[in-house]
């Protein structure tokens, strides 16, 4: 199994309450930056990495635009611009039309991430009440990558996750939220 | 395999496209060119890139449609009220002493941001001494700015961002409704000049006393992203105030050292 380069992560509605239980169990030997793209409402300045430095030892910023990716590092999409990976592992921002009516969408960070590490990402859809991801999950799968779904039964907003299974099918790990960190033990 | 194909046909069309309509997008962030060449792909039923490439070729107005996206047109009344209210409150006082003004907006797209400023700069006493540079280079882009017309369910958002945005009337004062559209006063389009511009490939035109680019940036890779300051530096008289998006800083940039920052947090700098 090859080691991840990055995991990129996405979710809705109850995700962030998932994140506040994932990360912490996230085991310490994964050192890859993650990327994150919540869905949050696009006037307000994003409280998203004060609150999630609280609860795990990575260092956690808002995601800016050109800046390289480092190891160890959580960044997080800014309200009301997409966020994307470039080749060069450098993120770039966008305000391109949004996409499910969602900006920074789901879709366009997973695609671009697919696009950029081909086989060496994994990609984590969380809870959520709309349909964003389930492409870019699809796409990182194709390009060889890992699609890890929150499952459904243990999401507070299963639609999400359950649009990406019926996008995905069996190639996708189905993961409960409980044991979500402990499968990077084994996949890192 | 697949993905240096990816690169080698992208950078083919964007070569092709260089050569023969001397538009230059080499320089643009490959993420999200690559986003919106797929989804000219779908709409121009084009299997692949080299397929998109022939056409463009052999059909010029299938350049002009594909125009449509690999320039970004997303624009808004008032985008961002806290920037338009940092203008008003800490860069007019300044305008004010100048006796006539230069003002560029480059990048303008179809147009919204720069009626808002000439909707500012006319609450502020200042729109008879005021010429506003629009700029663009999508031709189609630049004729909807000129006509001014915007779909009227729009105007909801552009309300509420002008309220926000320290507005002194009634944003209802300034366009007629009607037929699903609403058209802007035509007092307003008189201070502004819609002409075509590139950052990419072309240079200073005129002296500004400000300048201002948003969400520009972020589509140019580095090195393209210098250039491009450095244009609108150049542009800049001295003590003149440039604007970037909120996401956007010289922070990382050579040209940081040629400016203060008056309003960090809205990214308004002033050259020193």
């Amino acid at each position: 199994m090859r080691d991840l380069e990055a995991i990129v992560i996405g979710g809705s509605a109850g995700a962030l309450d998932a994140l506040l239980s994932i990360l912490p169990t996230l085991p310490a030997q994964v050192l890859c930056p993650i990327i994150l793209v919540l869905h949050l409402p696009p006037a307000q300045p994003s409280q998203l990495p004060a609150i999630l430095s609280r609860i795990c030892a990575r260092t956690v910023c808002e995601a800016e635009d050109k800046v390289p990716l480092c190891d160890q590092t959580i960044y997080v999409a800014a309200p009301n611009y997409h966020l994307l990976i470039e080749r060069d592992r450098s993120l770039s921002l966008s305000i391109d039309a949004p996409v499910h009516h969602s900006r920074p969408a789901i879709d366009v960070l997973f695609a671009s991430a697919a696009d950029a590490y081909g086989p060496a990402v994994a990609g984590l859809l969380l809870s959520g009440a709309n349909e964003d991801g389930a492409e870019g999950l699809a796409q990182i799968r194709q390009a060889g990558g890992l699609a890890i779904i929150q499952d459904p039964a243990t999401a507070s907003f299963p639609i999400m996750p359950e649009a990406a299974i019926r996008r995905v099918g069996p190639s996708a790990h189905v993961v409960r939220l409980q044991d979500i960190g402990a499968f990077f033990n084994t996949r890192r | 395999m697949e993905q240096s194909l990816h690169d080698l046909e992208l950078g083919l069309l964007l070569d092709a496209i260089y050569l023969t309509y001397h538009y230059d997008f080499r320089s643009y962030a490959k993420a999200s060119l690559t986003r919106r060449i797929r989804t000219a792909l779908g709409h121009f039923r084009c299997a692949t890139i080299a397929r998109l490439q022939e056409r463009v070729l052999r059909e010029p107005p299938l350049f002009a449609e594909l125009l449509r996206f690999l320039t970004v047109q997303v624009s808004e009344m008032f985008r961002d009220p806290t920037y338009y209210r940092a203008l008003r409150e800490q860069v007019v006082p300044y305008l004010k002493t100048y006796a006539s003004l230069k003002i560029w907006v480059a990048g303008c797209a179809t147009g919204e941001e720069a009626y808002s400023l000439a909707i500012m700069l006319y609450e502020e006493g200042l729109i008879d001494r005021t010429l506003i540079y629009a700029t663009d280079i999508n031709p189609e882009s630049l004729r909807t700015a000129e006509e001014g017309v915007y779909r009227i369910d729009r105007f909801t958002k552009f309300t509420e961002s002008y309220q926000l945005a320290g507005g002194r009337a009634s944003l209802g004062d300034y366009y007629l409704a009607g037929y699903g559209g609403a058209v802007l006063d035509r007092s307003l389009k008189k201070a502004i000049l819609f002409s075509d511009h590139s950052l990419v490939t072309d240079t200073v035109f005129a002296e500004m006393q400000f300048v201002s680019c948003r969400n520009v940036l972020i589509y140019f890779e580095k090195g393209l992203q210098e250039r491009a300051l450095g244009v609108l530096s150049d542009s800049l008289c001295h003590k003149g105030f440039l604007g970037l998006g909120l996401k956007e800083t010289l922070r990382f940039s050579p040209h940081a050292v040629a400016y203060t920052e008056l309003v960090p947090d809205v990214r308004i700098y002033r050259k020193i």
